[in-house]
């Protein structure tokens, strides 16, 4: 009895694994896969393969950090090493509509106010820092923000203000000085910020 | 009329699971995949209890196939995950075995990654993209500790484990890019205060910048055969697409547009598709990859499209569209069918499947990773890392 009661689901679970496999005889084709490094890239490479943090791009690692390194840097040269000073245009952000870098009429007096603080120190340069909101995708804001730089560049050269003396770069939406989600946010965060650009001491 | 053979098929389906004794005479899977539409191949899974479950559902159901009982399924797949990885696949229609197999050798995630593979080859024929090139497959993306500001490059398995940081720049971070068939990326990085573009070395480590210039240097995408980089330049004084060769030598300008971004390459090399405005419209082009002049691509239906990412089929352009909100969807090149709108996200990225996408999706103000199956609309979202992830790219 007590016999019949255990062979009897034994024999069940042996036939539904028997048919689930289909086939008793099959024998398992074994297949080994060569690595035991599950974190390093290329599993059979094994570690030190990777260029871990340590091994890349930290101050000075490989080709990072000189600054130029054999890349082209086309335009670049002549503002290294230049003191940002964020302070002294601060006073002149200009601000954009959604998804727009055309430079409002309202920004216009910005726009001459930073010619005129160009114009009054030759030694200075100027860097211009577009920024958007966080609507839009990465890449796009990328270019949105270089577009609103490259505005204010165009109504700066319009101002007498030489192109030479001035560098943009795009923040897309990385930068902004309102981390909020809201419309408030937004308008502030659709900008271009007005960097001062002094020579390197001793220049 | 695509409607009208699918509905077909799900009566042939049911018909065959009522007669299952005449299931050889009719080969359902496989015979048609219409972009969001189609119907999954139904497995069993027994056996598998623990990390082997878990790594065959994700890579299974990213593939077309979902999980339902015994009764309900076309295929049982049963085995263990105890130690190792053995298991077996069987036709419960054709009441054959397709497939037995047992593995050792790296990790038990490895294993099962490897058993997926070979079910997915079983029952489709074709190869699955768990595994490349003797690896786990891998994908790059960015990381960002908040949801925007400084961050690292990290590469990863396809479903975001074992991942790893490739960059230590603590600075703004964007758009990696795989170098076909190497385990070498390009990417941008603010790292010396400017948007620059840097080829790296996974190999070796070391690392090249290879465009900076004056303004916007961003978005790399590499030529199938790896020789050539397209990328968004704005030396001109606009952002526009720029190619050269890979070590940054040999520098034209391709688009003239006002406001072009995100270019892709056909698989062919040919051509190179990319975001751009048209009659004051946000629309995707494509453009000969040495120049020439620009087509534009139908994407009615799915406004403001950027982000292209062609598959490597050649057949289908994925995109994402900013409607109200952002969303994966993908078209035909040739513009024969409207858009398919498959999911909340941004950043598509094909696997060499060219039916499996990863991308990212908002969590909060936060992004996370998630993978996609176009034809059946199957997405599970990648392991978490820590912040932000965003702008993956699925190694070719």
């Amino acid at each position: 009895m007590k016999m019949n009661q255990i062979v009897f689901p034994l024999a069940l679970a042996l036939a539904v694994t028997l048919t689930t496999t289909g086939c008793k005889h099959a024998p398992y084709k074994v297949t080994t896969i060569p690595g035991s490094q599950p974190g390093a890239v290329g599993d059979n490479g094994g570690p030190g393969t990777v260029g871990n943090g340590g091994t890349v791009g930290g101050e000075g690692g490989p080709g990072v950090g000189t600054g130029t390194g054999g890349g082209p840097t086309a335009g670049l040269d002549t503002f290294e090493g230049m003191i940002k000073d964020p302070a002294a245009l601060a006073a002149y952000t200009i601000h954009f509509k959604f998804d727009s870098a055309a430079i409002k009429q309202t920004e216009e007096a910005n726009i001459s106010s930073v010619a005129s603080a160009l114009s009054a120190s030759a030694g200075d340069k100027l860097l211009i820092e577009g920024n958007c909101d966080e609507r839009g995708t990465e890449e796009y804001n990328r270019a949105l923000g270089e577009r609103r730089a490259l505005a204010a560049r165009e109504a700066l050269t319009k101002a007498g203000v030489s192109p030479d003396r001035i560098r943009t770069i795009s923040y897309g939406k990385d930068k902004p000085t309102d981390p909020g989600h809201d419309d408030a946010a937004w308008a502030k965060n659709r900008r271009d910020d007005f960097i001062l650009l002094h020579p390197k001491a001793g220049v | 009329m695509k409607k009208l053979i699918i509905n077909l098929l799900t009566i042939g389906l049911a018909a065959v699971a009522l007669t299952s004794g005449q299931a050889q005479e009719i080969n359902i899977e496989n015979t048609i995949n219409v972009i969001g539409q189609t119907k999954p191949i139904p497995v069993a899974l027994s056996g598998f209890t623990g990390e082997g479950a878990e790594v065959l559902k994700f890579d299974l159901m990213v593939q077309g196939f979902s999980f339902v009982t015994p009764d309900a399924a076309q295929y049982l797949i049963n085995g263990s995950d105890a130690g190792i990885i053995t298991g077996s696949l069987t036709d419960k229609f054709a009441k054959r075995v397709l497939l037995s197999r047992s593995y050792n050798g790296a990790s038990l995630r490895r294993q099962a990654h490897a058993f997926a593979d070979e079910i997915v080859m079983a029952i489709t024929g074709k190869p699955g993209i768990a595994q490349l090139r003797g690896t786990t497959a891998k994908i790059a993306f960015k990381a960002q500790p908040s949801g925007y500001g400084p961050g690292e490059i990290y590469i990863a398995d396809f479903d975001g484990h074992n991942a790893q940081r490739i960059t230590s720049d603590n600075a703004i971070v964007a758009k990696p890019a795989w170098v076909p068939g190497r385990l070498a990326l390009f990417y941008t990085s603010y790292a010396l205060d400017n948007p620059d573009i840097f080829y790296h070395s996974l190999t070796t480590g070391q690392r090249r910048k290879i465009a900076g210039y004056s303004g916007l240097n961003t978005s790399a995408a590499v030529s199938p055969d790896g020789a050539k980089i397209a990328m968004v330049l704005s030396k001109s004084g606009s952002a526009n697409i720029w190619v050269c060769d890979a070590d940054g030598t040999h520098l034209k300008q391709i688009t003239h547009g006002d406001e072009d971004s995100s270019p892709t390459w056909s698989p062919d090399g040919a051509w190179i598709c990319f975001a751009t405005k048209h009659n004051e419209r946000r629309q995707l082009a494509k453009v000969p990859a040495g120049g020439g002049p620009v087509q534009y691509i139908r994407t009615t239906g799915a406004s403001s499209p950027t982000e292209p990412d062609w598959s490597p089929d050649g057949k289908w352009i994925a995109f994402t569209s900013q409607m109200r909100d952002f969303n994966i969807c993908v078209v035909p090149v040739d513009g024969s069918l409207p858009p398919a709108i498959l999911a909340e996200g941004q950043n598509p990225s094909w696997a060499p499947n060219s039916r499996t996408l990863i991308f990212n999706r908002s969590l909060g103000y936060r992004q996370t990773l998630s993978v996609l199956d176009v034809f059946t609309k199957q997405d599970k979202d990648c392991a978490r890392a820590t912040g932000s992830s965003s702008q993956p790219a699925w190694a070719k």
